[in-house]
């Protein structure tokens, strides 16, 4: 379970939401510039709020009013950004074993390989970032977060940076990700049909507020 | 002409020893100031990045008594590391390591510096969310994307060191053995009758010594891009 009540001043804007979500993917739905990034920054740890507090499954990540701050790196909740940032320097493999290396985790070579046939990446292990395409890089990307072992996922955007036809290879992906993985997930994004195939349950963001919460009947266009 | 003498050689094995420690020592702080200065804001930054640049503006000389007056045997600094530690710097090759070591200061910390804001900060973010603590983000993220950039200030500092004179005269003098380093020995040879040969035989060393720096900087640094971006 997610729990999130936060508010934070970014310059001239400002964000103030709050909600409890027990979905296996939360959509976090909303234009661009609704605060979609900066709310799951607040939930990674990247981003400190003014106050408020975010938990998970009961253990508090942040709690201004009793100065609890978890930072980012002891939450283990794995975030997959638009833009990949896959480490140019380290090859795929070494991409992949990072989150367990830095997580003193052992080495579990069934959950790698798992991992690895799910996003079907087992060809690219010896190649550099700078040598994947787009749709590649972000699976890789998925990967990595994924056996960093977190107890949450988040997804900010992941197909934003892809073309059409590049979004159709990697979402049977997600969906396998969702319904194999058994991690909870909040996944960001501005395309209806993308949270209609992917998410159980909706959070609408509209200029920093909680604009509409529930199933995906709450997403535009949608007939009851 | 090129039959170097025994005492020519000293000086030139004299400079590589002083530019090599006064580099490898420099390294780790100049490395640990250009982070701060690259990546952290605090009281006083300003402050210390002037300090550090200070050398470069300062005419050497001053440097060097600065130096004499703070390390040397009756200096602040000098004579607690004397009675406590036993270490002595004035007029011994370790001082000339020192006055080398903070001339070309500025020269190892700018690239280091220039390199490490280089660095992507969204890929610390995304270690940092995989689990590595701050440190270890440094180690395994910034450090080795900065790393074209210690070498290259690496290079810069130990060609300035290996240059170096003012400082390294007024401080630690001109003892041939001791702290007579090529520059120094240049500088003697050309006011003796009948040294230039000598001078001449020891210009030609510091230029290939200062080209073999440069072309080993390049050949490091492309090697270096090469592995971090893998083609």
């Amino acid at each position: 379970m997610l729990r999130v009540d936060v508010a934070k001043q970014l310059g001239e804007f400002s964000i103030e939401a709050s909600f409890t979500s027990e979905g296996r993917v939360t959509g976090l739905f909303g234009d661009s510039g609704a605060g979609k990034t900066s709310l799951i920054n607040m939930i990674a740890g990247l981003l400190r709020p003014d106050r408020g507090i975010i938990a998970i499954d009961g253990e508090t990540l942040d709690d201004t009013a009793a100065q609890i701050h978890v930072p980012a790196h002891r939450r283990r909740i794995g975030y997959v950004f638009q833009d990949a940032r896959l480490f140019p320097h380290l090859d795929v493999r070494q991409n992949l074993d990072y989150g367990r290396r830095m997580n003193r985790l052992a080495d579990d070579p069934a959950q790698r390989q798992r991992v690895i046939d799910l996003l079907d990446i087992g060809g690219l292990l010896d190649r550099r970032p700078g040598q994947l395409s787009g749709g590649e890089r972000q699976r890789v990307a998925f990967g990595r977060a994924l056996l960093s072992k977190p107890r949450l996922l988040l997804l900010d955007e992941p197909l934003g940076s892809l073309d059409a036809g590049r979004k159709v290879e990697i979402l049977p992906y997600l969906i396998r990700l969702r319904d194999e993985a058994r991690i909870p997930m909040v996944y960001v994004s501005h395309d209806v049909a993308e949270l209609r195939q992917l998410a159980t349950q909706i959070v609408m963001l509209r200029r920093g507020r909680i604009a509409a919460f529930g199933g995906v009947k709450v997403l535009p266009g949608t007939s009851a | 002409m090129f039959d170097i003498s025994p005492t020519e050689w000293t000086a030139v094995q004299l400079s590589l020893r002083v530019a090599t420690v006064a580099t490898l020592v420099a390294t780790p702080l100049g490395i640990a100031v250009a982070w701060l200065l690259a990546r952290r804001d605090f009281w006083g930054k300003a402050v210390l990045d002037a300090l550090i640049y200070l050398p470069l503006v300062l005419p050497p000389v001053v440097t060097g008594y600065l130096l004499l007056l703070t390390f040397g045997r009756r200096g602040l600094v000098g004579a607690w590391l004397a009675d406590h530690l036993g270490i002595v710097l004035a007029f011994r090759w370790t001082g000339a390591a020192l006055a080398c070591g903070v001339m070309s200061f500025p020269l190892l910390v700018r690239p280091i510096r220039l390199s490490i804001e280089a660095v992507d900060r969204r890929l610390e973010q995304a270690a940092e969310t995989l689990g590595a603590a701050p440190f270890r983000v440094f180690l395994t993220i910034t450090l080795p994307l900065a790393l074209p950039g210690v070498l290259a200030g690496m290079v810069l500092g130990f060609a300035k060191a290996i240059g170096e004179f003012g400082a390294t005269i007024t401080f630690v003098s001109n003892i041939p053995g001791e702290t007579q380093t090529i520059s120094s020995a240049i500088y003697s040879l050309i006011q003796t009758p009948d040294g230039d040969s000598a001078a001449l035989r020891l210009v030609v060393v510091s230029v290939l010594i200062a080209f073999a720096a440069l072309v080993a900087s390049e050949v490091l640094a492309r090697r270096a891009t090469k592995r971090l971006h893998g083609n």
